[in-house]
């Protein structure tokens, strides 16, 4: 299991980029943090999510 | 007649310890996008007493911002960040301002804020907003950023408040009001993010500089 804003989800193999996709996600409004270490955006095709990551998602909305 | 530099050093609440009035003195701070959270942000920064503050912005002001920023009738049609140079003059004519009037991107962030300990995120736009904190993040490892990130409509604004969410980021906002499809901004609420994000920033000052909140 990885944990993801503090909640247990079943998303161990799958790429950063597929977990967003498949959560509703834009990849352009996201920055994700695996592990407490910034995820490059152009590193999320690539980056595998394993057992007992902790990642966070911040997802920006428009407004300022 | 404009006080002296000496008068208003003078003037900074003495009730606080001297090294707290110093860090804040010496403190530099970025703010990028200077719309509701930017212009408020950088006057209640100017009035806390930091000493050096870098503005950048690409917009002039428009009759639409008065809703909610900082600025008035006299600026429309000024460069924002000239404009808010003269406000803040207005607060505090010694601080130090340095302004880049400019559009925000993946290749200049770096250079533009790098050399800033705290710089506070106060785009418009996700994408914007989106775009620099994973930029500064990537490339500066110095920066702490402090965003804004859901403050629109007039809903509770007890549901904005402040979280560290990763090492060197730190949110302000509701986390999902957005704009668009009958929800706009209005400036209670942006004045209540753009406190938390100022105050967010004294505290990342005094923390930087050692001193203990009691």
């Amino acid at each position: 299991m990885v944990t993801i804003n503090g909640e247990q989800v079943n998303a161990a193999g799958k790429t950063v980029a597929e977990y967003l996709e498949e959560a509703g996600y834009k990849t352009a409004y996201v920055a994700v943090e695996r592990n407490r270490e910034i995820v490059p955006r152009a590193t999320y095709g690539e980056v595998l999510l394993e057992d007992g990551d902790v990642v966070e998602i911040v997802r920006f909305v428009g407004g300022g | 007649m404009r006080p002296t530099r000496e008068e208003m050093e003078a003037a900074f609440d003495a009730r606080f310890p001297k090294e707290f009035h110093q860090a804040v003195a010496s403190a530099r701070v970025a703010v990028a996008g200077l719309g509701g959270l930017g212009s408020h942000i950088a006057v209640m920064l100017a009035r806390s007493g930091v000493g050096h503050l870098f503005l950048v912005d690409f917009d002039r002001v428009e009759i639409t911002n008065l809703n909610r920023q900082a600025y008035g009738i006299s600026h429309l049609g000024q460069p924002k960040t000239q404009a808010l140079t003269a406000l803040l003059r207005e607060i505090q004519p010694y601080l130090e301002i340095q302004t880049w009037n400019g559009m925000v991107t993946e290749e200049n962030a770096a250079e533009l804020f790098g050399g800033y300990p705290i710089v506070c995120e106060a785009f418009d736009r996700p994408e914007n907003k989106a775009m620099l904190v994973n930029t500064l993040l990537c490339q500066c490892p110095d920066t702490v950023i402090v965003s804004g990130n859901g403050m629109a409509g007039y809903g509770d604004a007890n549901e904005i408040h402040t979280r560290k969410i990763m090492d060197r980021l730190y949110v302000c906002g509701d986390g999902k009001t957005d704009v668009g499809r009958g929800m706009g901004l209005m400036a209670p609420r942006v004045a209540v993010c753009a406190g938390m994000q100022a105050n967010q920033v004294l505290r990342l000052i005094a923390a930087q500089a050692g001193i203990k909140e009691d």
